[in-house]
């Protein structure tokens, strides 16, 4: 899921423009530990309410094989402890949402997912959100054993409802609420759309979007500050374009479509960017030469 | 540099590794599985002791479920709503000392069926004849399950027939026909069940009745009001029907005691059984709901206090359609099945084997779920299962049966119910919210599992190689030694599907034991007639195995009543230990192994 900290490149070559660090106010949450620390609570209130996990056990596994896993690569690769936040919230995301019987994939869903930040790069940055595809590709592949989130939360309107507000604030506080917005606008228009369509009642268009899984989704995975296009617009366009990948997967039935959707949105995106960034330096370089 | 670029490769093999490794997990256990999916009776007799042969038909059995078809307004998701109500118990209701065997039907005007065992390898359907067959009549709503009780002590099975509709209680007139009791016995005008089960919970040695409803009693499903009849939520539900516990007062009259005795509960009751857990004499009582967790009820006599959450089966909520008790370890112990859903890559609940903590026991005991351990967790969408020794080795297996709907087989309803079952409570609550199943399947056409017990903590599924291979909408199981031969036969009830009667061969040489209780009542001393809730603990070559008489297991069914006990080659019995429901323990010193032991309750 989202990777809402800092992690070096693997071998730095075009490194995006680096923005002034902004002022941060007084007794006020750093914001590297906002996303972990928010994903903490909906665990715990989630488990302690409702007993959303599988298991302690299995949680543990996924945020241990995930956190293991990344400081030895990172020592390696970059031979640097890495701050251990990402990989938490990547192990922590693998916990909650991959629902299955065997603790295996667990430990595999958080491996493939911090492995792929090490091996799946182009022009140093890597294009998959981590935890968006080490899911995709264990209920892809893995299917008879694994399944992801999709009903537990109590089905119930305030526990949303105190999510979506946190979400949002913190969302906010991390200037992504953009991100979200437009995603859950584009979702609730072609969740309309779909329904005219295919007959069905437009509320069971709109019932994915009201349980947990959604919730992850909307303020962790697709709102990744290291695998999104880093303009504000094009922020907005590549999501749209999720929710309209995912429309067409949803026409055809996908249960996972909001996965797959930003499987397929998102590195492509990343890799048009990546395009652009090398076209724009090439003509800089050009430039100056003449 | 070089160095950088050989960690590289070593990184990119072993990413690739990870990404091969479901197909590696994935190839080892189809092989596995090949291995054990080619029937052939010889092969299985020699490898697993046993096999099954389905003969319903040379039987004289043809009976067929008819699903119920409720209120038009429900018609998009009919196939759902109406899902249940095949149903099989088994009695000996002429006490001829034959077992017979009793099937519900679900449609309005269709016939519930009595077949009587002929003795000669056939049945007939005695059901209307008797009195019993035409309960499906238009505003009494349909039959959901069976269950067989003798509630006054005169030596005959009564029945309690279960119903979305009007529950019916039928006297049992010595075995030449039965009388319907069910106003004389105070029992509620409607209620939607489809789980109940006979026990005596206050052990005064008459049985009482605990009913679990399914859809809220207050709505008639063949003329609702609103369309908001669904759970408020998929794994949270308290919406659901209320629960009774049926005082048996002794003189024909039933009392409401529910709320007095601490039963207080509107999750979704699917599957009910009890058992004596903590050797305190008195019935706990488990039950599997549907939409949430399950409960489990400790008795003390009096009064049921539920500890779900304290012993570990109440805290993930799941979507409970079976409870069946089984000694599984011989350690004279209890485990609990409740089977639960698991579709591939959509659901994967996995169904709970609830075995107790070592080292807890009474008040304090603890359960932990070994399923995944075990080997029985993955049954697809699962119903009906049952433990009993089918290859008499002295283990108990488990039969499970499964399988949701089957319509057509191309297309599948699962995108749709998943959209919707993780929703909010006011979408998921309202059928209307519901996209049209429009002849789709969820969950159809399911291949079955017999698991075999190998006595050290792992069971293995046999079912394609010992012949059970039908893929109809299983729902009910009940065991039973159909012909006296000194094996477990299996009966299933299917769902708008043929009764199947699955003829069990075992191994020669693998020996067996029987006992048939009878309780000895009389003016509140001694147990009920029927011994329900009497255990019988046997030893032998070094080891014991508990199994307790019981009022209904499973989901919507009643093994019969004769506990039958495998005992693998050349056993020394030691001797059995009865406890009665009274307190009384009566102890049989080296009883005869292959044979069936009458025994009645010293008085």
């Amino acid at each position: 899921m989202s990777e809402q900290t800092s992690v070096p490149v693997f071998s730095p070559q075009i490194q995006p423009p680096q923005a002034p660090p902004p002022r941060r106010p007084l007794l006020s949450l750093d914001n590297r530990y906002i996303a972990p620390a928010f994903i903490t609570c909906i665990l715990l209130a989630g488990h302690l309410s409702f007993g959303i996990l599988e298991s302690y056990q299995k949680t543990l596994l996924a945020i241990i094989t995930s956190i293991g896993l990344e400081l030895v690569l990172g020592r390696i690769f970059f031979q640097k402890w890495i701050h251990p936040a990402s990989a938490y919230i990547t192990g922590i995301s693998v916990g909650i949402l991959v629902r299955s019987p065997a603790f295996w994939p667990y430990a595999l869903c958080s491996a493939i997912s911090i492995t792929s930040k090490y091996v799946l790069r182009v022009k140093g940055r890597h294009i998959w959100n981590p935890s968006n595809f080490g899911i995709s590709v264990m209920v892809f592949l893995a299917a008879e054993t694994v399944a992801t989130l999709s009903i537990q939360w109590g089905n119930y309107l305030l526990p949303m409802l105190v999510i979506w507000a946190l979400g949002s604030v913190i969302i906010w506080r991390l200037q992504r609420f953009h991100i979200t917005g437009i995603y859950v606008a584009s979702f609730v228009a072609f969740a309309f759309i779909r329904s005219w369509m295919t007959g069905s009642p437009w509320q069971s268009e709109i019932a994915p979007i009201t349980g947990p899984m959604y919730q992850l989704f909307i303020f962790f995975m697709i709102t990744d500050p290291k695998t999104t296009v880093r303009s504000k617009r094009g922020q907005c366009l590549v999501v749209f374009l999720v929710a309209v990948v995912e429309m067409v997967l949803r026409l055809d039935q996908i249960v996972y479509a909001p996965f797959y959707a930003l499987f397929v949105v998102g590195p492509t995106a990343m890799l048009v960017e990546i395009w652009l960034d090398s076209r724009r330096a090439n003509a800089a370089k050009l430039a100056v030469a003449r | 540099m070089t160095g950088n670029r050989i960690a590289r490769a070593i990184l990119v093999l072993f990413f690739m590794g990870l990404l091969a490794t479901p197909f590696v997990i994935k190839r080892m256990s189809a092989r596995k599985e090949a291995d054990r999916s080619k029937f052939d009776a010889k092969t299985a007799l020699a490898r697993h002791g046993f096999y099954l042969e389905e003969v319903s038909r040379s039987a004289g059995i043809n009976f067929v479920h008819q699903s119920p078809k409720l209120d038009s307004k429900l018609d998009p998701i009919m196939p759902e709503v109406a899902s249940m109500g095949a149903s099989v118990s088994i009695v000996d209701f002429d006490r001829d000392g034959w077992p017979d065997i009793y099937v519900t039907n679900s449609a309005i005007g269709s016939k519930n069926a009595l077949y009587r065992n002929m003795h000669d390898g056939t049945f007939k359907d005695v059901a209307g004849e008797l009195g019993i067959a035409d309960v499906n009549q238009p505003g009494t709503g349909v039959s959901t399950g069976a269950v067989w009780g003798d509630y006054d002590n005169d030596g005959y099975e009564d029945l309690f027939l279960i119903k979305w509709g009007r529950p019916e209680l039928f006297h049992n007139d010595q075995g030449h026909g039965f009388t319907r009791v069910t106003e004389q016995a105070g029992l509620p005008p409607w209620i939607n069940a489809n789980t109940a089960i006979w026990l005596d919970y206050d052990g005064d040695g008459l049985l009482d009745l605990f009913v679990g409803g399914y859809y809220s009693e207050d709505i008639d499903l063949w003329h609702v009001t609103t369309t908001r009849i669904m759970p408020e939520s998929f794994e949270y539900a308290k919406n659901g029907g209320r629960k009774y516990l049926f005082h048996n007062l002794g003189n024909g009259k039933f009392e409401e005691v529910s709320a007095k005795v601490g039963i207080n509960s509107r999750r979704w009751a699917l599957a009910a059984a009890a058992a004596d857990l903590r050797r305190t004499g008195h019935p706990d009582l488990f039950v599997a709901n549907d939409y949430g967790v399950s409960e489990l009820y400790f008795n003390d006599g009096k009064r049921f206090h539920e500890v779900g959450e304290q012993t570990g089966v109440g805290f993930a909520p799941k979507s409970g359609m079976n409870a069946a008790f089984g000694d599984i370890l011989n350690q004279g112990r209890y485990s609990v099945y409740v089977s639960n859903i698991s579709e591939d890559g959509i659901l994967i609940q996995g169904n709970n084997l609830w075995v107790p903590k070592e080292g807890t026991a009474g008040d304090a005991v603890k359960y932990q779920n070994l399923a995944r351990d075990f080997g029985v967790e993955l049954g697809g969408w699962s119903f009906g299962a049952q433990f009993g020794d089918l290859n008499n080795d002295g283990t108990l297996d488990l039969y499970l049966t499964n399988g949701y709907i089957s319509l057509d087989r191309n297309r599948s309803y699962w995108y749709d119910f998943s959209k919707v079952a993780g929703g909010n409570s006011t979408i998921i609550g309202d059928a209307k919210n519901w996209p049209a199943f429009e002849g789709r399947s969820l969950s159809g056409y399911q291949t079955k599992r017999v698991w075999l017990n190998d006595g050290a903590g792992r069971f293995m599924d046999v079912a394609q190689a010992v012949g059970a291979t039908d893929i109809y909408d299983g729902r009910s199981v009940a065991l039973v030694d159909l012909w006296n031969r000194g094996v477990l036969d299996v009966v299933v009830a299917n769902q708008n599907g043929p009764l199947l009667l699955y003829k069990n061969t075992v191994t020669p040489g693998n020996e067996w034991i029987e006992f048939e209780l009878e309780g000895t009542s009389s003016n509140h001393s001694g147990s009920n007639r029927s011994a329900i809730g009497a255990q019988v603990t046997l030893f032998w070559n070094g080891q014991q195995q508990v199994q307790e008489v019981s009022g209904g297991s499973g989901f919507a069914a009643e093994n019969d009543r004769r506990l039958h006990f495998g005992l693998g080659r050349n056993p020394h019995i030691e001797k059995a230990i009865i406890r009665w429901p009274s307190g009384k323990v009566q102890t049989i010193d080296q009883p005869a192994a292959n044979q069936l032991h009458k025994i009645k309750e010293v008085a």
